[in-house]
C-alpha cells in the first residue's frame, strides 16, 4: 500500500517568496566578507596530507639498491589488475647478486590503477609506495603504462630500517663467503 | 586374495583399515591428516624429519601371565608409549590406538617446525617453491608463528647448479633425504648425499656425471625450495598458474601430467599421480614437450599454393580436391581416439586407404617407451590399421607412383621425411593438416592449421591399453581449426549428409556404442580405463618391459 503524504498548503507570506529571497541574499552577503576557500587549480596546488594515496611508484634504499624482488604479491593482490611484473635474475657479477631476484620489467597501467594502496600493504620489501602524485596525463594508452625505469625515477629513495639483506651478507662474509 | 584388515582407533574413533600399511597411510585413508616432510609413498621410509610424530598405544598384557588386561567395563586396557613415535615408520596393528590431536602431539609438531625453521632463510618472496611449499604450509598450520632465534643463521652453498637443469640452495634444505633416496632407488645412481653434521648438514652433489632423464623428479619431490628447476627459475609464481590434467605425448607410456599455464603460455609440466601408470614420476624430456609448439614453429594461417587464404575457403578447397577420388589418408599416433574414429569413418565413406608411420626409438625401460607416439594403439582399436606400421610410408609412395592415389590428406606427419619426394608432391595433391610447419607444409597444395594436444580434449591409449583422457590447457590460436570440426566438414561434403559438428563428448559416446572394447570409455576417470587387448595379442609392439608394464608374449 502506498502511503499518501499530506502536503501542507503554503501561507500567504510563503507564496510571495520574499522571505526566501531575503534569506538567500543574506547568505550571499555573509560569504562576501568571509575568507576565500576556492583553490585556483591548476595555478594553485593543494597541500596533500601524509598518507595520501596517489600514484604507486618503486623506491630504492639509501644504498641505491632496488628493493623490489619481484615476488609478484602486488600483482596478485591488485584488484584492478593494473600491475604486471616480469621477474628476472640479478646479474650474477653485480654487487647484489646474492639477493638473486629482481624485476626485469615492472608495469603499472595508470588507467587501471584505482589508488587503493593494497600493493603497498602486500609488499614484503616496502618497495612499492603510493606517492602524492594525483594528476596523471598522457596522450596515448601506451604512455599510461609506466615501466620500471619511470617508476624508479618517480619513486626516489626510501631508507630501509631493517636491512635484512645486509645482515645476510655480513653473516656470509663472516663465515667465509658463499 | 582378500586383503587383510585390522581395527585401529584414531583419536577415539574405530576404523577398519588395510593391514601392513604405515600408520601415516592408514590415518590418511580414514581422513586424518598427519603432516610429513621426508615420507614419500614411492620411496623407502627414512624417518628423518620427525614431523609425523604421533602417540601410539597397544592393548596391555599382564607381564607375568601374558593375559590381556581389561578395564572395568570390559574394554582392553591400552598402554600408550611414553614417547611419541613416527607414523611413517610404524605399521598398523590390531587394536592400535593412535592419537594425532593431543597437546603433546601438537607441541611435537611445533618444536620440529621450530628446529627446521631455525636456519631456514625465509626467503619465500624469491623462492620458486612458495605457494606449493610444505614447510610454508605446515609452518602456517602447525607452527608457533614466530621465531625465538636471534643468532645469525647458518651459511651454506646457494645457487649450485646440478647437471645443468637444477639449482640447489642448501640453506633452504631441511635434510629430508628424499632426493638422495629417489636417485638411489629410481634412477639407480647416487647423485646427492649428505655431508657435515648436525645443523651444518648439507646436501652435496657427487661428481659431474650425474645427469639422467629422470633427475627433475627430485624437484617435484623436494618438499621445500632447496631443489628448483632451472628452466622454471624466476619465471612465474605458482599461484598465478592454472593447471590442466594432461597426458604426456612423449611416448606410449602415457605418463599422467599436469600442465601449468597462465594466459595461454605454458610455464611447466609436472607429473600427476597415477599408481597404475607412472606413480608420481615423469621423464625430464617430457617436461618440455610444449616447447615444440612455440609460436615460431607453428603453422599459423591456412595456405593454398603457398599463399595465405581464409580458413573456410581452404577447407572448401580441401573438400573439392578430396572428392575427386583416389584419396589416401595419412593418420598418426598423436591424434586423439575420437579423431582416429572419425578418420576411420571418413576412410570408409570414400574408400580411402589409411597409412601410418611408426616412430620408434630407444626404450629406456622406465617411462619413455620405444613407441614415441602416445596413441598408436588407438589406431588399432579404431580399426585404422591392423599391423604395426613401418617407419616409412613406402606403400603410399608406391601407390602414388602407380597413379592410384591422386590426393593425400596428411595429418601432422612430414611426408618428405617418410619417403616421399618432390615428384610425388607434383603427381598427387597433398593436403597438409597440422599444428606445426615442416617440410611437407612448405610444399603442400593446401595447408590447414590444426590444434596441438595442449589445445584440445581427447583420449589416448597407452602401452598398457589404458584409455586415458587429457584436457585442454591453453586456448588455441585464432586461425586454427579443431580436427573433429575439419573431419566433420569433410564428411558432410563427401557423404552429402547434413549433421551438426559433434562435440568431443558426443564422439566419445558414439565410439563407446560402436566399438565393443571401448564400451566403458564414454566417461573415463582420472586414472583411465584398462580395456581388453586380447584382440591385438598378435601385433608386434616394440615396447619393452618397464615400470607397470609387461609386454604381451
Amino acid at each position: 500500500m502506498a502511503i499518501v503524504v499530506e502536503r501542507k498548503s503554503l501561507s500567504l507570506l510563503e507564496r510571495t517568496y520574499l522571505p526566501q529571497i531575503a534569506s538567500g541574499l543574506w547568505i550571499t552577503l555573509k560569504n562576501f566578507f568571509k575568507p576565500k576557500v576556492t583553490l585556483q587549480y591548476p595555478d594553485q596546488r593543494p597541500v596533500l596530507p601524509d598518507g595520501y594515496r596517489g600514484a604507486p611508484t618503486l623506491v630504492k634504499d639509501s644504498f641505491g639498491r632496488e628493493k623490489c624482488v619481484s615476488c609478484q604479491l602486488c600483482e596478485f593482490v591488485c584488484p584492478s589488475k593494473a600491475i604486471k611484473v616480469t621477474p628476472g635474475e640479478i646479474d650474477p657479477s653485480g654487487e647484489y647478486a646474492f639477493i638473486e631476484k629482481a624485476p626485469r620489467d615492472f608495469e603499472i597501467d595508470m588507467l587501471r590503477c584505482i589508488y587503493c594502496g593494497l600493493c603497498e600493504d602486500a609488499c614484503p620489501e616496502k618497495a612499492i609506495v603510493l606517492q602524492k602524485e594525483f594528476s596523471i596525463n598522457a596522450d596515448s594508452r601506451a604512455k599510461f603504462v609506466r615501466h620500471k625505469e619511470e617508476l624508479y625515477a618517480l619513486g626516489g629513495v626510501l631508507p630501509d630500517k631493517i636491512m635484512k639483506w645486509k645482515k645476510v651478507r655480513d653473516t656470509a662474509e663472516l663465515e667465509g663467503g658463499r | 586374495m582378500e586383503t587383510q584388515q585390522v581395527k585401529i582407533n584414531v583419536n577415539g574413533a574405530d576404523y577398519l583399515v588395510k593391514a601392513g600399511q604405515s600408520v601415516l597411510e592408514a590415518c590418511r585413508s580414514v581422513g586424518v591428516e598427519i603432516p610429513f616432510f621426508c615420507y614419500h609413498p614411492n620411496l623407502k621410509v627414512a624417518g628423518s624429519c620427525r614431523m609425523c610424530l604421533v602417540t601410539i598405544g597397544l592393548p596391555a598384557r599382564d607381564r607375568a601371565t601374558g593375559e590381556m588386561l581389561k578395564k572395568s567395563d570390559g574394554s582392553p586396557e591400552i598402554a600408550f608409549m611414553p614417547k611419541p613415535a613416527i607414523a611413517c615408520g610404524t605399521n598398523v596393528a590390531e587394536n592400535m590406538h593412535i592419537i594425532t590431536d593431543s597437546d603433546a602431539v601438537k607441541s611435537c609438531r611445533e618444536s620440529v617446525l621450530e628446529f627446521l625453521l631455525l636456519n631456514h632463510p625465509l626467503d619465500c618472496p624469491i623462492c620458486d617453491k612458495a605457494g606449493e611449499c610444505k614447510l610454508q604450509e605446515y609452518a602456517n598450520r602447525y607452527g608457533a608463528g614466530e621465531s625465538r632465534y636471534i643468532e645469525s643463521k647458518n651459511v651454506k652453498p646457494k645457487k649450485v647448479e646440478v647437471a645443468g637443469k637444477i639449482i640447489l640452495d642448501s640453506e633452504r634444505c631441511i635434510e629430508c633425504s628424499r632426493c638422495i633416496r629417489f636417485c638411489n632407488e629410481f634412477i639407480g645412481k647416487s647423485v646427492f648425499g649428505f655431508t657435515k653434521r648436525g645443523s651444518k648438514t648439507e646436501i652435496a652433489v657427487y661428481g659431474d656425471d650425474n645427469d639422467s632423464n629422470y633427475l627433475l623428479n627430485v624437484v617435484d619431490g623436494c618438499p621445500v625450495g632447496a631443489l628448483t628447476e632451472k628452466a622454471f627459475r624466476f619465471k612465474m609464481r605458482t599461484w598465478f598458474l592454472k593447471t590442466a590434467k594432461s597426458i604426456c605425448a612423449e611416448s606410449s607410456a602415457g605418463v599422467n601430467t599436469r600442465v601449468w599455464s597462465r594466459g595461454d603460455r605454458i610455464y611447466r609440466i609436472t607429473p600427476r599421480r597415477n599408481d597404475a601408470v607412472n606413480d608420481v614420476f615423469m621423464s625430464d624430456s617430457g617436461r618440455y614437450m610444449h616447447e615444440r609448439f612455440r609460436p615460431e614453429n607453428r603453422l599459423k594461417i591456412p595456405r593454398i599454393d603457398s599463399s595465405p587464404c581464409d580458413l573456410s575457403y581452404a577447407v572448401d578447397r580441401a573438400v573439392e580436391i578430396s572428392k575427386l577420388g583416389g584419396l589416401a589418408i595419412v593418420a598418426n599416433g598423436w591424434q586423439t581416439l575420437e579423431e582416429q574414429f572419425m578418420i576411420a569413418a571418413l576412410a570408409r565413406e570414400c574408400s580411402a586407404k589409411v597409412h601410418m608411420a611408426s616412430h620408434v626409438a630407444e626404450d629406456d625401460g622406465k617411462l619413455v617407451s620405444a613407441d614415441r607416439t602416445p596413441n598408436m594403439r588407438g589406431a588399432f582399436v579404431t580399426g585404422l590399421i591392423s599391423e604395426y606400421p613401418e617407419p616409412a610410408l613406402d606403400a603410399l609412395a608406391r601407390e602414388i607412383r602407380a597413379g592410384g592415389v591422386k590426393t593425400v590428406l596428411c595429418f601432422r606427419e612430414d611426408l618428405k621425411a617418410l619417403g616421399l619426394d618432390s615428384k610425388d608432391f607434383k603427381s598427387a595433391n597433398v593436403i597438409y593438416c597440422g599444428a606445426l610447419e615442416n617440410r611437407t607444409s612448405e610444399s603442400a597444395k593446401i595447408c590447414i592449421p590444426l590444434r596441438s594436444e595442449f589445445e584440445k580434449d581427447g583420449l589416448w591409449i597407452n602401452r598398457q591399453f589404458r584409455v586415458q583422457k587429457f584436457e585442454r590447457a591453453v586456448n588455441p590460436p585464432a586461425d586454427s581449426v579443431d580436427e573433429i570440426e575439419l573431419l566433420s566438414a569433410l564428411m558432410r561434403k563427401i557423404a552429402n549428409e547434413s549433421f551438426k559438428t559433434p562435440t568431443v563428448r558426443e564422439v566419445r559416446e558414439l565410439m563407446a556404442s560402436r566399438i565393443a572394447v571401448l564400451k566403458d570409455c564414454a566417461d573415463v576417470g582420472d586414472s583411465g580405463v584398462l580395456i581388453d587387448s586380447s584382440e591385438f595379442a598378435g601385433v608386434k609392439f616394440p615396447e619393452e618391459a618397464a615400470l607397470h608394464f609387461e609386454p604381451s608374449k
